[in-house]
């Protein structure tokens, strides 16, 4: 450790250009306090001792550096690291720990970094942080390593490889090191060497750093990165087309979403609901009250805000179906063209409502922490929210599919839409089963706009840019068939996405569309056709 | 039933009281009781009624609901916007003789193909009508063959004028993307924005509106109106009395959008920009509404249901600037659900102190 | 408002001898002051707060005294995003409403829409919103950005500061991002950036499955030279985009992306936690420590009763419009349009960034260019901003057709002047 701690020592202070002896000499309350001062440039000068200097405090120091916390209180200079406590800014001195108390609107300002000075902060953490006892942070720091290689690294990292023990963390050591050896001057042998590592690794940020050595002045060098860019380049269009089929799916998986109640209220019930866009709105409304609430109050629960919320957005949209459904769309049976009209007039309501209540703008609906960032899979990377909508779509729609075919009400729902008059005479109240049938769209509609509040604005025009794909989708796969929708959805989210890198995004729309349009003359009643007199007689 | 029955005969002298009134209280009158603004703003209603009516006409009387009715608006008035792009001349900001600013502005070196003959007003006036016929001759002809009825053809009808949308949105495409076609000076070298010229495309909208519904009103009253009508009620009954329901069906689309481009060919000039913003779905679904709100099938009602949204929408978004979504999605319902003949079925019910009809057979769609 | 109604009903019932003179404005009435923005529709999640901006401006003057002792008062409208309709609504305020000044529009298309409404009937329009220039109207003052002012300054830094050697310029497909891109193009290329280090690519208006453009900038910046984004994307579209380059794991310190229509609004609808280090130009950011914006942020959150409630860039091109209007009617004596139009270029206001803002004889403003960094919590911090304000230039000198044009409303009478052929076109 002490011997880790003297190599960081000379490495870093060569780094900043100094002298060892001056680093020594600086106080490290003194190169603290110049931090404010001078441009970037000359921050990063002093990042460099601060991280040399050794000092227990260095590595918290340079966090609140790097996350804008390092701030200078207006009223005496004093510099403080400020954390946001429950929505109140709290100070505490940057040196000592001391409390100083709650600072005031633009009470203090933040010491600036920009980018290049983050990656100087991030690389000198990574070197303080490479034999941390914590596994997670030393591969924070060899990815840090790798991110920014630096030759004067290189044998830090050499050490710090030797004693690993995790193995994730000693493969980013090892791709760390391969980076530093191509970034320096090492010999000819150890660069080949390097070079074949990152071709193993075969991805894109490898790509990135052989790409520049294609040109690199030796012959040897040159030619083993040019095959090595190939062989990768190669690799990932190979990969490419399974990507696409991935994006595809979850296209497929949104469009499933948002027009899955729509299914059941246009599909299945006949009414053309223009106000099914507004149900998922209001889905996604309620997700933001809820996480609201839970920021104020509860802020230990916000990972399981999104639980908590479905249920909730699929009463509240459930409610205002139902309400839709008893107060106009019942009186107008027998007169599907009319339910267009109402529900346009209830959808303008519902967005004006909105915009009267949460305002215009957009709202901020945060991803729980299990929701975000990706992993990979092979050369294929997937994100966590386009995973878990994926999974939420297909349960939705599992149950949806159990609550039609397998409860008792789903079999009514079934024959009432069916024959009216018939499952009026077997004694099944058709007016309170239309209810619920329309309050299961809409609260399947309102569980869409869970989903979509990750993915997309949270606005009052949330719905209706979504409206037009619905009623595609649910008429593609044929009105009336749940698993047609289920069909339909995927369909158009595949073909959208393996024609967008080959016409642009506008034009595999316009195609998409154009297909749909043919299909139907095709089969004039969408891809699984109900049979009977269930949609328009 | 003659052509002008009693309906038809008070709308058409109401109409040619506000075409004289409007402009004589504009252009003669000392101390213009009618503002210049006005004009336009009852030429723009004139437009909107005269393509109620072009919808009226098919879905009233045939029954084909189309969502999509817009795109034909829109093309009308794209091909009169393009003939308006070429009158600028080399009073654009660049100078340039040929190509207008956008283009001169997206580096094309020359006219695309298909802006040649739009600086003779004969050409512009011939395609208002044709691009629009032809777009529902072929869209007709595939989706009425196929027999496509009820909601999927309202959907796929909702597709193409989304599609279309999109596609002149795209810059490359040649129709000045987003911003549309816009800036315009002059048509057949009177002024756009002097007053007289105003109040001529005033009387031509009124003309133009007049005349679409007499024409209208001679399709529903002949022969063929009636296998319309009989198309509309039962479309498989008809189609096994030997009618060839879908060159019926066709027929009356593509009169319908021919009508519906004239409209837009009308509204352009009147209101100085057409944009793809026109393509877009919601606007075509608004015209079902003005259809429904006057009084789906009765052609006058349909213009009167035009005039009525757009006069509220005028008033409200100058008052309620804040509140008049609500105001306006209120009436749509209290208008669906206690007026189900439309407005003017009601008033003409209270004049006739009578109940109010049954709603026809508007369960075949 | 009552005569318009009367009117509108006497028309509609043809009592066409309802004589209604129409009336100059009065001098000692209140003047009146247009707001024309749209407040619902697609635009309304940016353009409210505009409107609320004005209508705090005009509280603000009136407890000052209004103008020369005449009390200001705001009739708003709702041209509800809908591009026709504002010429409609533009028309009602001039001749109606009979507004002495129109503060309103956002896009590009709107404005256009009502330039021949305002050119008839001469009166005037502020409008706030950087844009793509290529434009100067004799009833307009165009109190954003113009290109100069804010996409130049910014990919300087970016090869300055950044090293960047590629670059990727995204937009949504409309006028403003295409002219932003064509100067950008043009401009990299002089600097000697290669033709294949340059990536353009659009998308359509709410575009909101960015998951493979996203991939792609990520395959286009693993070339082993330093890539950043350029981002003209418009409005809603954005929100999807930062949460997709947030889970892809695009971080600022790898492929920074520089936007040019994301500020502290659009950020509001966001989790900025994983977009630390992005950046934006602007000419003003709430962060930005001075006097006049602590005055003006405090004033704002008095007006709207929401602390957390944020001001940005069109706000303040707001302020200084109407702090630059309310001088130069000062300065006339008048609401006469010609006069005040007359009165404006010269008229200089302070900025909320500490300077001095002057109105030019083309009719665009001086303004300090900023680039700030996003921080966590939805705020920008400056890193970099020009030494002086830099002049709006309504041509820009990157594209051949406008190079030779210049504006000038003081000396030469003419928005597009040809130094070339010596003429003023369109005329």
């Amino acid at each position: 450790m002490t011997h880790l701690r003297s190599y960081l020592f000379t490495v870093l202070t060569c780094v900043a250009g100094l002298l060892a002896t001056m680093a020594t000499a600086q106080d490290f309350d003194a190169l603290v306090a110049s931090l404010p001062d001078g441009n970037f440039d000359d921050r990063a000068a002093v990042v460099g001792q601060i991280a040399a200097s050794g000092d227990d405090r260095a590595v918290g120091l340079l966090e609140a550096l790097s996350d804008g916390e390092l701030q200078v209180l207006k009223s005496d200079g004093r510099l403080v690291i400020v954390t946001d406590v429950k929505g109140v800014d709290i100070a505490a001195d940057a040196l000592t720990g001391a409390e100083a108390g709650v600072v005031p609107r633009r009470g203090a300002s933040a010491i600036r970094v920009n980018n290049s000075l983050r990656r100087t902060i991030g690389a000198a953490i990574g070197i303080l942080t490479l034999s941390s006892p914590d596994p997670a942070r030393r591969l924070t720091a060899a990815e840090a390593a790798f991110r920014a290689p630096d030759p004067d690294q290189l044998d830090l990292l050499q050490t710090a490889i030797l004693d690993e023990t995790d193995p994730r963390v000693s493969a980013a050591l090892k791709s760390a090191i391969a980076a530093t050896t191509l970034a320096g001057d090492s010999t000819v042998a150890d660069k080949l060497a390097a070079i074949a590592i990152l071709k193993t690794q075969a991805n894109q940020a490898a790509l990135g750093i052989l790409t520049p050595l294609v040109a690199a002045p030796d012959a040897q060098i040159a030619a083993a990165a040019a095959d090595a860019v190939d062989q990768i380049e190669r690799t990932q269009k190979l990969w490419s087309g399974a990507q696409n089929v991935l994006f595809g799916i979850s296209l497929g998986s949104v469009l499933l979403l948002a027009a899955i109640g729509l299914a059941i209220t246009f599909g299945v019930m006949g009414v053309i609901n223009m106000a099914h866009g507004e149900l998922v709105m209001i889905g996604a409304y309620t997700t933001f009250a809820v996480q609201e609430v839970i920021r104020n109050s509860f802020p230990f629960l916000f990972d399981w805000s999104l639980l908590i919320a479905a249920p909730l957005a699929f009463l509240m949209a459930g409610a205002v179906g139902v309400a839709i459904e008893r107060g106009c769309v019942r009186f107008l049976y027998g007169r599907p063209l009319e339910t267009l009209l109402a529900t346009w007039g209830v959808s303008l309501i519902l967005q004006q409502t909105v915009r009267s209540i949460f305002g215009p703008n957009n709202r901020e609906v945060g991803n729980p922490s299990w929701m975000s960032g990706a992993f990979d899979i092979g050369h294929l990377t997937i994100t966590y929210n386009r995973l878990w909508i994926f999974v939420f779509a297909l349960a939705v729609f599992a149950i949806l599919l159990f609550v039609m075919k397998k409860t008792p009400i789903g079999l009514q729902m079934r024959a009432v839409t069916q024959n009216r008059a018939m499952a009026a005479s077997m004694g099944i109240r058709t007016g309170w089963v239309d209810a619920m049938t329309f309050g299961l769209g809409a609260g399947i509609a309102g569980l869409a706009g869970v989903a979509l509040s990750q993915i997309d604005n949270v606005s009052p025009n949330l719905g209706q840019s979504y409206i037009v794909d619905s009623f595609m989708v649910v008429v593609f796969g044929g009105a009336g068939n749940i698993w047609g929708t289920l069909a339909g959805a995927f369909s158009i989210g595949i073909a959208n996405k393996f024609l967008e890198p080959y016409s642009g995004a506008v034009l595999a729309k316009i195609i998409v569309l154009v297909c749909i349009i043919l299909f139907i003359q095709k089969r004039p009643r969408g891809l699984f056709a109900v049979k009977g007199r269930a949609v328009d007689g | 039933m003659g052509l002008i029955d009693r309906r038809m005969g008070i709308f058409l002298a109401g109409l040619f009281i506000l075409t004289v009134a409007i402009p004589v209280g504009n252009l003669l009158i000392d101390g213009k009781p009618v503002p210049s603004y006005l004009v336009s703003l009852f030429g723009k209603y004139l437009c909107y009624a005269l393509l109620a009516v072009a919808l009226d006409l098919v879905w009233g009387y045939c029954g084909i609901l189309s969502l999509g009715h817009g795109a034909f608006f829109a093309l009308g008035g794209y091909a009169m916007g393009m003939h308006l792009m070429r009158q600028i001349g080399d009073r654009g900001v660049y100078a340039n003789p040929d190509l207008p600013d956008f283009m001169v502005f997206l580096n094309y070196s020359e006219l695309p193909w298909f802006w040649h003959g739009f600086d003779m007003f004969w050409f512009a006036c011939l395609m208002v009508m044709l691009v629009p016929g032809l777009l529902a001759f072929v869209f007709g002809w595939f989706a009425f063959r196929s027999r496509v009825t009820g909601v999927y053809l309202s959907i796929i009808t909702q597709a193409m004028t989304y599609a279309l949308m999109l596609a002149f949105f795209r810059n490359e495409m040649g129709f000045g993307g987003n911003n549309g076609l816009t800036d315009f000076k002059d048509v057949l070298g009177f002024n756009l924005q002097s007053d007289s010229t105003r109040a001529g495309l005033f009387i031509l909208s009124a003309i133009a509106l007049a005349a679409g519904l007499l024409i209208a009103k001679a399709i529903t009253n002949s022969k063929l109106g009636k296998i319309l009508i009989a198309i509309r009620d039962s479309e498989s009954r008809t189609r096994f009395l030997g009618y060839r329901v879908e060159e019926y069906k066709l027929f009356v689309f593509v009169v319908s959008a021919m009508m519906a481009g004239v409209a837009g060919a009308l509204y352009t000039p009147q209101v100085g920009i057409i944009n793809p913003g026109e393509f877009s779905p919601a606007n075509s679904i608004e015209i079902v509404i003005w259809v429904a709100l006057g009084g789906r099938g009765t052609l006058v009602g349909a213009a009167i249901g035009a005039f009525l949204v757009a006069l509220t929408k005028t008033l409200l978004t100058g008052w309620l600037p804040e509140a008049w979504l609500f105001a306006l999605g209120a009436l749509f319902i209290f208008v669906t659900l206690f007026m189900p003949t439309g407005v003017l079925g009601v008033i003409e019910s209270t004049l006739r102190r009578k109940p109010a009809p049954k709603p026809t057979q508007e369960a075949s769609v | 408002m009552t005569s318009f109604r009367k009117l509108l009903i006497g028309a509609s019932l043809g009592a066409t001898l309802l004589s209604s003179t129409a009336l100059a404005a009065s001098e000692d009435g209140p003047i009146k002051v247009g707001v024309l923005h749209s407040l619902s529709g697609t635009m309304a999640i940016s353009e409210t707060t505009l409107k609320d901006a004005v209508l705090m401006l005009i509280d603000e003057q009136n407890k000052k005294g209004g103008i020369d002792g005449r009390m200001l008062e705001a009739v708003v409208v709702d041209p509800a995003s809908d591009w026709p309709l504002f010429a409609e609504k533009a028309r009602e305020l001039i001749e109606a409403n009979e507004v002495d000044v129109v503060f309103g529009c956002w896009t590009s298309v709107s404005r256009k829409s009502v330039l021949p409404v305002f050119e008839e009937l001469n009166s005037i329009l502020f409008y706030p919103v950087q844009y793509e220039g290529e434009e100067s109207q004799y009833n307009v003052f165009y109190t954003g950005a113009a290109p100069n002012q804010q996409a130049i300054p910014a990919v300087d830094y970016l090869m300055a500061n950044e090293g960047v050697e590629r670059w990727v310029l995204a937009g949504t497909d409309y006028v403003y991002p295409r002219t932003t891109n064509k100067i950008l193009e043009a401009y990299l290329m002089d600097q000697g950036v290669a033709a294949e280090d340059i990536m353009v690519n659009y998308t359509p208006f709410g575009h909101s499955d960015w998951q493979t453009i996203v991939s792609d900038i990520k395959t286009f910046g693993s070339a082993g030279k330093k890539t950043a984004v350029v981002s003209t994307i418009n409005g809603d579209a954005n929100v999807p985009f930062y949460k997709e380059l947030g889970n892809q794991g695009i971080e600022a310190t790898d492929i920074p992306v520089v936007a040019f229509s994301v500020g502290e609004e659009e950020l509001a609808g966001l989790d900025t936690t994983p977009l630390v280090g992005h950046l934006a130009a602007w000419n003003y950011f709430m962060s930005v420590d001075s006097p006049e914006n602590d005055a003006f942020i405090d004033t704002w959150l008095d007006f709207t009763g929401n602390d957390d409630s944020v001001t940005n860039d069109p706000m303040e091109a707001t302020y200084i419009g109407f702090n630059m209007w309310v001088k130069a009617v000062e300065e006339a004596g008048t609401t006469d349009p010609d006069a005040v139009i007359a009165a404006l270029p010269g008229i200089e206001v302070p900025n909320l960034t500490g300077g001095t803002s002057v109105m030019l004889p083309n009719h665009h403003i001086t303004k300090p260019v900023l680039v700030g960094e996003i921080q966590d919590d939805g705020q920008f911090s400056v890193v970099w901003e020009t030494d002086g304000l830099v002049a709006g230039d309504a041509w820009s000198d990157f594209l051949p057709e406008s190079a030779v044009l210049t504006s000038d409303w003081v000396d030469l009478k003419c928005g597009n002047y040809n130094t070339q052929t010596e003429t003023c076109g369109g005329s």
